[in-house]
């Protein structure tokens, strides 16, 4: 070993290592300081003694305070469940039109609801419940079966042409691709566009010609003037909103052989609790009426 | 035969032989710091009730916010995440009022530091006073630094035991009252001194209040120094904070070496003199431990007992005050080159004092308008500025913000009339403990109207009505809708505007867009 090497200011001993000059001192450190580092493995000791800490082969050594990150979990789970208990039951024993009447419990229906409707409803609706064509876009204010929060509740509930539900929505408009030529079909199309001024510069006659067969063929559901009927499912053909598209060509198509969404019944599934909760979130997307 | 004179000798040692080994450890080593009495022990005990009394009565102090908001002067309401300060109210997000206040403390130490060194350790630190009091505390019961010396070397008796279990009790007492004053600026504290006194205060009062009683019973009673020296880095940063012109506590070496403990026999024998009797006055009173007659050293805290207990000997043998003092490195360089001829002799300190035995009119002293100078100037102002920022901001700053976020999925909806609707989140701020009711309309969106949820207010189109709690938030689910035939462009920008009823009458404003699909631009 070098000779000790003392530092002239200090007179403290030096490690004997040197830096451009600047020497490091030897200085001891103090005692309790190692106290401390004894009392960091006495806790350790501790630590493994109260807490989970060997792994064996299947399991792992449980600690005397029988702690676990799973239990812990479950606790706040189950606090949680325990904190919406009340509301969920407030919710079951009320009808629709109470909960929206009741600020906290529809706050509450709201919240549920777009949590239910993200797992259950997305995949044809949209994430945004924006729908796309065929699917109703249900921001909107334009209803096929009514959109009151109970119409919204029944559809929900039983769906729509879902034979399985005896309660299900039914309707179907016929095919009149087999019943009317197709020059009558383009009538009606030009006619059931005009209601929107989507008609274009079609003639007079022709115009004329397809109102007298929408009013024989059409009128019966949708309505003298194309106002539609919650009651039957017929959409309006007088709003700017068209599940299967709004030109000539695309009502064409719709007349001759009309196409029919299905949606399941949800009851039977989520429940009647849930299916409030949908209804209630469905309705505060700002189409409700 | 055997002979040892033809075995060669190895000139070696073991590289860990006891004697060439270092210890790695050192114990601490006690200290009796004896009592002084002197200027500036007295400004440190006035700072020292000063700032206990502070730390004591703040959370009583009551304040009326009204009925909606707490009456405590200063309260820290984690549970609702507010601070209370007198008259003013912080919300979380205007937590950068408390960065403002720590760049203040930053250039406020940069100030001290660089003009009076280390004043924040010797006089105001927290470990410096508490220790200061239990210091005191142990004088009062075991007496003065040469009875507990005695006492500490005695073997054990009754009377030691009981003069050890009295201190160490009044000491747990203090501490146990220190941890207590601090949970009382979290919660109310008449209610939470009721909740402690018949245990029904929270888990978490009761774990602080232990934490702060072991710390302040460890640091205050048994680490004192120790944690200066080795556990806080202050002493490392404000030595970089200070130049030569930065007071400090000084042994003034050019007038006290060399030290001779009979002036006048040295005299006699021809020997030269200085003003230092070499009596240990000044170690005997070190909270630190230190001899200040080795220099300015990372240990110090400049307290300036040592100030005090030297002019206490240079007043009994009439020698002029302040051969330890406060001074600039700058003067005591000054004065030591008069001393030693620019440091070519040896310390002469004749050269230092006049024919009288006072000091020579060339020696440099310390006026107080060598304070004045540029760096701290410019400390001052900076930490002044900061300062006048934020009762600035403080005094404009909003109690009504409004927070917009549009829908963006769907970003707009087409309604049946043709018309296009899209959807915001807004959220009102209402940051004052009153109720108050808001006017939110809709300005710049021509022909748009707009509907809240959980609003119905049938002559509304584009304003509505709207009440906030005290202090709350409060989120508007609101839809906005404007008819096809006004639709001016694709992203149209408007303006929420909220305008208080009455009140103060305060108002803000968000400038929100509102999308529309191409096809709906005429």
């Amino acid at each position: 070993m070098a000779e000790k090497q003392i530092d002239d200011v200090t007179g403290t001993a030096t490690t004997g290592h040197e830096w451009d000059g600047i020497r490091e001192l030897d200085t001891p450190m103090p005692r309790w300081w190692l106290w401390v580092y004894y009392g960091t493995i006495v806790w350790a000791l501790g630590y493994v003694i109260a807490y989970p800490a060997w792994p064996l082969v299947n399991t792992a050594t449980r600690g005397l305070l029988g702690y676990s990150t799973r239990a812990e979990a479950r606790a706040e789970l189950d606090a949680a469940e325990a904190g919406r208990a009340d509301y969920l039951a407030a919710v079951a024993a009320s009808d629709i039109d109470d909960i929206m009447a009741d600020d906290a419990l529809r706050t509450f229906a709201t919240a549920a609801g777009a949590a239910a409707f993200r797992v259950n409803c997305v995949q044809c609706h949209g994430s945004g419940a924006q729908g796309s064509a065929g699917y109703p876009n249900l921001n909107d204010d334009d209803w096929l079966w009514g959109g009151t929060p109970e119409d919204i509740r029944l559809t929900i509930a039983h769906g729509i042409r879902y034979e399985p539900d005896p309660d299900t929505r039914w309707s179907e408009m016929p095919g009149f691709g087999d019943v009317l030529t197709a020059t009558e079909i383009n009538r009606i199309a030009l006619h059931v566009a005009a209601f929107t001024g989507g008609a274009g510069d079609a003639d007079a006659d022709a115009l004329a010609e397809g109102e007298a067969l929408y009013l024989d063929n059409c009128a019966a559901c949708h309505g003298d003037a194309g106002e539609g009927s919650h009651d039957l499912g017929a959409p309006s053909l007088r709003d700017a909103i068209w599940l299967y598209g709004s030109s000539v060509a695309d009502i064409t198509r719709q007349v001759r052989s009309p196409r029919h969404g299905v949606m399941p019944a949800w009851q039977d599934r989520l429940g009647e609790t849930t299916v409030k909760e949908l209804a209630v979130y469905v309705h505060s997307l700002g189409g409700g009426e | 035969m055997s002979d040892a004179s033809k075995v060669e000798i190895f000139d070696v040692e073991a590289v860990n032989a006891a004697r060439t080994r270092d210890p790695l450890y050192a114990a601490r080593k006690k200290i009796f710091p004896r009592r002084v009495d002197g200027t500036y022990r007295r400004l440190k005990w006035a700072v020292m009730a000063v700032t206990l009394a502070i730390y004591y009565i703040t959370p009583w102090l009551r304040w009326d916010r009204g009925p909606h908001a707490p009456d405590q002067a200063v309260l820290i309401d984690l549970a609702n995440r507010r601070f209370y300060f007198f008259f003013i109210e912080i919300w979380p997000q205007e937590f950068y009022y408390v960065a403002g206040l720590l760049i203040m403390a930053g250039f406020g130490l940069f100030l001290v530091t660089s003009s009076v060194g280390r004043a924040w350790c010797g006089y105001a630190c927290p470990q410096t006073v508490w220790t200061d009091l239990f210091m005191a505390i142990e004088r009062r019961i075991e007496g003065d630094r040469n009875a507990r010396m005695k006492l500490d070397a005695a073997p054990w008796s009754a009377g030691k035991l009981g003069k050890r279990v009295l201190k160490h009790g009044v000491w747990v007492l203090v501490a146990v009252a220190t941890g207590g004053a601090w949970v009382f600026y979290f919660a109310d504290a008449p209610t939470l001194a009721v909740d402690l006194f018949t245990g029904r205060a929270a888990p978490v009062a009761w774990f602080t209040i232990a934490i702060l009683t072991a710390t302040t019973y460890i640091f205050g009673g048994h680490m004192r120094e120790q944690v200066c020296t080795y556990m806080c880095p202050w002493p490392r940063i404000q030595a970089a904070m200070m130049d030569e012109n930065s007071l400090t506590v000084t042994y003034n070496d050019w007038r006290g070496e060399p030290r001779a403990r009979g002036a006048r026999r040295a005299a006699a024998a021809g020997q030269v003199a200085g003003d230092c009797v070499d009596c240990n006055a000044c170690v005997a009173v070190c909270p630190m431990g230190i001899d200040i007659r080795h220099g300015q050293q990372l240990e110090c805290i400049t307290c300036a007992l040592c100030i005090d207990a030297c002019d206490a000997v240079m007043e009994k043998i009439g020698k002029p005050l302040g051969l330890i003092s406060y001074a600039t490195l700058a003067d005591y360089q000054a004065n030591m080159d008069l001393a030693t001829d620019g440091g070519t002799a040896p310390i002469d300190p004749r050269k230092t004092h006049d024919d009288s035995g006072g000091l020579s009119d060339k020696v440099a002293s310390f006026h107080l308008r060598k304070l004045l100078r540029p760096r701290a100037l410019v400390y001052l102002a900076a930490w002044v500025l900061v300062g006048l920022g934020m009762v600035f901001v403080l005094m404009g700053r909003d109690r009504l913000q409004v927070n917009v976020l549009a829908d963006r999925n769907p970003q707009y909806v087409v309604l049946s009339d043709g018309s296009i609707r899209n959807g915001y989140t807004v959220k009102l701020l209402n940051m004052v403990p009153e109720p108050r009711v808001f006017t939110l309309s809709l300005d710049g969106l021509p022909g748009a109207g707009m509907s809240i949820t959980g609003i119905d207010d049938p002559a509304a189109a584009t304003s509505y009505t709207v009440e906030v709690e005290p202090d709350r938030l409060r989120t508007l689910k609101v839809y906005v809708s404007q008819p096809r035939d006004a639709i001016a462009g694709t992203s149209q920008h408007f303006t929420f505007a909220v305008d208080e009823q009455g009140g103060m009458g305060e108002s803000a404003s968000y400038r929100a867009t509102f999308d529309a699909p191409a096809e709906a631009v005429q």
